[in-house]
């Protein structure tokens, strides 16, 4: 890799040992993936995809507290993704005792740690850091240094922007050094499709689902996705962002894609269309046999199977404003058909702390509340990941959360059946 | 026995006993159960993954084709090579991916850990491992599997 002269200096130690350190780890990840140059990181803001103290990886706070000794803080500021803990979120006596004592003792010296490094704010965790309502959108073309692999998807595909996927802790370091090496989702090259996925579903695919599908097969390639914009159109609506942005971390999730075009919708494939095909594209075809078959093969990981469901989290990755309105709508109905008043599955429902406190001024907030929802800005993906939680039934329509945890995945309408049944389903 | 040449991520040797996963290797999914529970062996908890689920890791020749998942994975990786709970190498039959790299990268500069990384192996060096084999990785990215 050729460096600039500055860039050398850095290197060589001219900001002390630790920035040469930093600068070390940036080039020596450039040069595993051939990268010539580094590049200036020109978004506003970053996004770190590590929002927890957990005890179990003290070495990484150890390390932020060496950069923070070598004097260095990120240059620019950044978002980060949930908190894990959020008393509004029911958990047992016994789960409060792991959460508090055992797993997330680091969390109030971590998010000092945060704020010295840079945070934009106590508001500036969630998974989507992107939404108007928090602010960290990236303009097309803006090159980023992000980690959260669900924020970094939408970004590339969604946003026009070019961000690798990066690692935690790696994310950090580009915004510390306000350059990155240029590979992979940063070139040219490398946001041409290698797979053009074709969707003949005879409905709307459920998102999710989707990605799923399409992420356990490309894995890290980038898909162009055609016959989307029959459901979702040409125009990036609320609705169409909100969809991509639940495909987008299924995606990333059960495969590891971090970007994804939607042939007449997403910015590139609309300017480029099919010349962003690589030469020799495979095919993979998706029809409703293939959801279904891709259903199907999700383990259910419950100690009991035939459980009744216990929770259900609705919102991984947050949920956006008009989701969040959606789901309200959608549970009113299904309430007034069954003749109930409340949900019959504690239902949690997550969006950023800032898409929150916009739906507070609106009369779903509270419309919510009354039929027994709880709005959290937690992370049930941090909540989840213990042992006690896989004694426990919890229903998610989200495939990120059933990939790391024991959640169990239903598609949104079978999770509005069994949240508003009469009888909790079995 | 046979050989194998690949591209050298993280130089270093060392001979161990394999543990292949011929999908993706989810690093979030395989390890947080371990790291937050002091699971000595370092069992793999990712239910996805039928070849390697409930199996220990812990200074296994970790043979794979591509890490996937998550993007704390290079810093799970890098959390467990801090902590000795690293693999004794990690094999990869394809280019390595990013978040990968970043762990391995990470753990090489700012750790004491030594796991050898070599990418690139190719589809036969997967086919023909199996768990249980013994893997032996040279300084030249040569690994011989037997």
């Amino acid at each position: 890799m050729i460096l600039t002269p500055e860039q050398q200096a850095l290197l060589d130690g001219s900001r002390g040992e630790t920035m040469a350190k930093v600068v070390k780890t940036l080039v020596m990840y450039g040069d595993a993936f051939g990268a010539e140059r580094m590049v200036p990181v020109t978004s506003r803001y970053g996004h770190t995809v590590i929002s927890f103290g957990l005890k179990a990886i003290k070495p990484v706070y150890e390390l932020y507290d060496q950069l923070l000794d070598g004097g260095l803080a990120s240059a620019q500021k950044f978002t980060a993704d949930p908190r894990p803990l959020d008393p509004k979120v029911p958990s047992s006596l016994l789960e409060d005792i792991v959460f508090k004592k055992i797993m997330y003792t680091d969390q109030k010296p971590y998010e000092e740690q945060l704020r010295r490094l840079g945070i934009t704010s106590d508001d500036g965790y969630t998974c989507t850091c992107y939404l108007d309502e928090v602010g960290n959108k990236p303009n097309e073309g803006e090159v980023l240094s992000w980690a959260e692999s669900s924020a970094v998807v939408y970004a590339n595909s969604v946003l026009g922007a070019r961000c690798n996927r990066n690692s935690g802790i790696i994310e950090l370091m580009g915004s510390i050094a306000g350059f990155v090496p240029e590979f992979g989702l940063l070139t040219d090259e490398g946001r041409k499709a290698s797979w053009v996925v074709e969707v003949r579903c005879s409905k709307r695919p459920e998102a999710q689902l989707l990605g799923s599908a399409v992420g356990m097969k490309v894995m890290e390639d980038v898909p162009y996705v055609k016959g989307l914009d029959r459901w979702l159109g040409t125009e990036l609506t609320d609705e169409a962002c909100a969809y991509l942005k639940d495909f987008g971390a299924a995606t990333a999730s059960n495969g590891a894609v971090g970007l994804y075009h939607i042939e007449n919708l997403t910015p590139e494939a609309k300017k480029q269309g099919e010349a962003l095909l690589r030469e020799g594209a495979q095919l993979y075809v998706i029809d409703d046999a293939e959801l279904e078959r891709v259903k199907q093969s999700y383990p259910v990981v419950w100690k009991d199977p035939e459980a009744k469901p216990q929770l259900c989290f609705i919102g991984c990755p947050h949920l956006s404003t008009s989701q969040l309105i959606s789901w309200a709508d959608r549970i009113e109905a299904a309430l007034r058909e069954n003749g109930l008043g409340k949900v019959t599955v504690p239902t949690v429902f997550t969006a950023s702390a800032p898409v929150l406190k916009a739906l507070e001024k609106t009369v779903y907030a509270s419309k919510l509340r009354s039929y027994g929802v709880i709005l959290s800005y937690i992370c049930p993906l941090m909540y989840m990941n213990n042992p006690l939680c896989k004694k426990k039934a919890v229903i998610t329509c989200s495939n990120k959360l059933r990939t790391y945890t024991s959640a169990r995945y239903y598609t949104e309408d079978e999770i509005l059946a069994i949240i508003t049944a009469k009888e909790a389903a079995k | 026995m046979r050989q194998f040449k690949g591209r050298v991520i993280v130089p270093g040797t060392c001979s161990a006993e394999a543990l292949v996963s011929r999908g993706g290797f989810n690093t979030l999914a395989s390890y947080q159960m371990a790291l937050m529970f002091g699971d000595k062996a370092v069992k793999c908890g990712d239910q996805n993954n039928p070849d390697i689920y409930k199996k220990p890791m812990l200074g296994k020749a970790l043979c794979l084709p591509m890490t996937i998942g998550s993007t704390t994975g290079g810093m799970i990786l890098y959390a467990a090579c801090s902590m000795g709970k690293q693999p004794a190498c990690m094999l990869f039959s394809e280019p390595i991916d990013s978040l990968a790299a970043s762990g391995a990268i990470l753990g090489d500069v700012w750790t004491e850990a030594k796991m050898p990384v070599v990418d690139t192996l190719g589809g036969e060096f997967l086919d023909y491992v199996r768990s249980g084999m013994t893997v032996t990785v040279k300084e030249d990215g040569v690994v011989e599997v037997e």
